[in-house]
């Protein structure tokens, strides 16, 4: 099997590049003395079978950045057959620094100028034979997102791998580069030889479109009612295809699930219908929801819109002790804390890393979105219900900066911020599609075992022990809801509600499906009528107050701790976030109650 | 020759870039990112707030705070536009 790696400069669409030849059918990786996951897929490139890596995006072998190291150590520990540098044709005054690095690595490469179609433009034009010539490896012109000139590269890829016998050993990489003065006087014979840029860019949409977008005083409400309206949007397509979900999933039940399990033991069949299969069709139901919102993240994302944002945001994110990075991450978190608590990686400063570790986590995750767009249908009358989530929105941004407020004197940060803003692109359908489609998978891959788990103890705990009347009292989960009763009354929480939270700890895709096991309601409506019936609104916005506010899932606590590599921060992260939940509850609670609601 | 640095530039203003005293962590992310001595870099936009700065260098559009800019020596060229 030969060893293939796609290297590349971020934001050059190495990713897209990596998905078109690997069909979209990655994995993670593992790599020995490689500690970060690496996606990889096996292929056949023509004749041969090869195993293709996609690594981090960098811009130096040289780098300081967390992600140079990982390219450094893969390159240095991995023998290569061949290395596809992937480069964005429109910049390649700058980039072709890295594709000269690669050469003086002696490994077999082949160059792909990518985005072929965006460069003219820019009115950049390259010759690749010349470019060839000079870096000592074929360099074909492509465009990863529409597939130009795609077919004539995957041919010059799997012919250079063919030609390549045995896999070749970087060793120390050091060893291999030159100085920066050398490194930039080859660049420029390069470029002089075989590239054309305009002295000046000429204006395009994406300068026109900025003057707009980060306009000084226009900028940022465009922004929020941006966000805004694309919230609207996936609660307005979403609600109606979950409702029908939900609708064909109680249809299952009563049609197949009930007349065929018929003859199991009464608690046996309990076990199934009303635990197992009650809890994971109400979580399921929300996949259409989930799959919208990571449309429409996808697409604000790849427009190059979302770094926009860090410009907008950075003058107050530098008075929080953050960068306009801490706000991208913050944003990604409203899909999944996990990977944005990831994302921090790219900041070197540890302090900044900690502080922004310590304000992701307050982003309303989108399974704490299935919570709140639950609730707020069942209590709230539906003109009001988008409004009440958009506050939760809100409130999350509020507990997010009051966060970085408190904590910024603790981590002090002295990180340089320079970020690359990116030409406005449209996004392809197939390619917004892919990335959301992926998400969902990650999504429910990552959340099914807990849901499974949560659910089944949930229901064990209603039922157990043998004989009592399910979820009254005398059973196990009504003995921990009274239990929690002395804390959690207070903020107008009932011991059902209280058993969900509890559970809401290892995950918040739990807390529903353990709702709809509490109260015994598989039928999304009738789950609704039932709670409705049982608490008032005062009471269910500080339940979602609590939910949005207290540790988001045990898989980002645990997240928390393997990259800040400190237990106590994790505690730390852990201890303010209940505490906070805690007293925002009680407040608004009983404010709500003195005033008369 | 008057010697300036990137951060006084006024939103159209272009100048030569003519040497980067960042420390070394910021110096090569610069230079990858196309900031080199004898480059073209445009002033686009300057945030409000002592927010960050706007500019082009070739082809590519980069966000920076002031701080860093300040350590972007440059040669006042002309005006843009």
């Amino acid at each position: 099997m030969k060893q293939v790696a796609v290297l590349g400069m971020p934001n050059t669409g190495k990713s897209t590049f990596f998905n078109r030849i690997t069909g979209a059918n990655a994995s993670i990786g593992n790599w020995p003395g490689i500690t970060v996951d690496l996606m990889m897929a096996k292929v056949k490139l023509g004749e041969e079978p090869a195993e293709i890596v996609d690594l981090p995006g960098i811009y130096d072998l040289r780098g300081f950045s967390e992600d140079e190291a990982v390219v450094r150590d893969f390159l240095e520990k991995t023998p290569l057959d061949l290395v596809l540098i992937v480069l964005n044709t429109a910049q390649i005054d700058r980039q072709v620094s890295l594709a000269l690095q690669v050469k003086h690595l002696g490994v077999p490469a082949v160059l792909l100028l990518n985005m072929a179609d965006e460069a003219p433009k820019f009115g950049v034009e390259v010759e690749p034979e010349k470019m060839a010539a000079h870096l000592g490896m074929p360099v074909m012109a492509i465009s990863a997102k529409y597939g130009h000139g795609y077919d004539t590269a995957y041919r010059a890829i799997a012919d250079s791998l063919s030609h390549q016998d045995d896999a070749v050993c970087v060793g120390k990489i050091e060893e291999h580069l030159v100085s920066d003065r050398k490194l930039a006087e080859e660049m420029g014979h390069l470029l002089q030889d075989a590239v054309h840029v305009p002295p000046q860019v000429k204006e395009n949409w994406t300068t026109r479109l900025d003057k707009v977008l980060l306009h000084p005083v226009f900028g940022l409400p465009i922004f929020f009612a941006t966000m805004f309206l694309m919230f609207q949007a996936v609660y307005a397509l979403g609600t109606p295809l979950q409702e029908l979900l939900g609708t064909g999933f109680d249809w299952l039940q009563k049609n197949a699930l009930e007349p065929g399990l018929a003859g199991l033991p009464e608690l046996f069949r309990g076990f199934l219908i009303d635990g197992l299969y009650t809890g994971l069709t109400t979580v399921a139901a929300f996949i259409p929801v989930i799959i919208l919102f990571f449309f429409c993240m996808a697409i604000v994302e790849d427009s190059g819109y979302l770094s926009r944002s860090a410009f907008l945001m950075d003058a107050l994110m530098q008075r929080l002790g953050l960068d306009g990075r801490s706000f991208v991450m913050s944003l990604m978190g409203f899909g999944c804390n996990v990977p944005a608590i990831m994302g921090t990686r790219v900041m070197r400063s540890p302090g900044l890393r900690m502080l922004s570790m310590l304000v992701i986590p307050f982003s309303l995750c989108s399974a704490r979105l299935n919570v709140f767009i639950f609730m707020t249908t069942a209590l709230f009358a539906a003109n009001i219900a988008p409004i009440v989530l958009f506050s939760l929105y809100i409130l999350s941004f509020v507990a997010a900066i009051l966060t970085a407020f408190l904590f910024k004197g603790q981590y002090p940060n002295q990180e340089p911020f320079v970020l690359e803003l990116p030409p406005y692109r449209f996004p392809t359908f197939k390619q917004i599609l892919l990335r959301s489609w992926c998400e969902v998978r990650h999504f429910w891959r990552w959340s099914y075992r807990f849901i499974i788990f949560g659910v089944v103890a949930i229901w064990a705990l209603n039922n157990l022990p043998p004989g009592v009347p399910p979820a009254s009292s005398q059973t196990l989960s009504g003995m921990l809801g009274q239990f929690t009763q002395p804390i959690l009354a207070p903020i107008g929480i009932n011991s059902q509600l209280a058993v969900a939270l509890l559970f809401g700890f290892v995950a918040k895709e739990i807390v529903l499906g353990g709702l709809a096991v509490i109260y015994g309601q598989s039928d999304d409506s009738q789950l609704m009528g039932a709670i409705a019936q049982q608490i008032d609104w005062v009471q269910a916005y500080s339940f979602m107050l609590f939910t949005l506010l207290y540790i988001p899932c045990l898989s980002t606590v645990a997240v928390l701790k393997s990259e800040s590599k400190s237990a106590k921060f994790a505690w730390i992260s852990v201890a303010w976030s209940v505490g906070l939940a805690w007293v925002s509850s009680f407040i608004f609670y009983q404010g709500a109650r003195l005033l008369g609601f | 020759m008057l010697r300036i640095h990137l951060a006084s530039l006024k939103p159209g203003q272009i100048a030569t870039i003519v040497a980067l005293q960042a420390e070394e962590c910021l110096q090569q992310r610069l230079q990858a990112l196309g900031f080199r001595a004898g480059r073209q870099v445009e002033m686009i936009r300057r945030a409000w707030f002592s927010g960050p700065l706007h500019v082009r260098v070739g082809t590519t559009e980069v966000m920076l705070r002031r701080s860093e800019a300040k350590e972007i020596h440059v040669t006042h060229l002309n005006e843009g536009e």
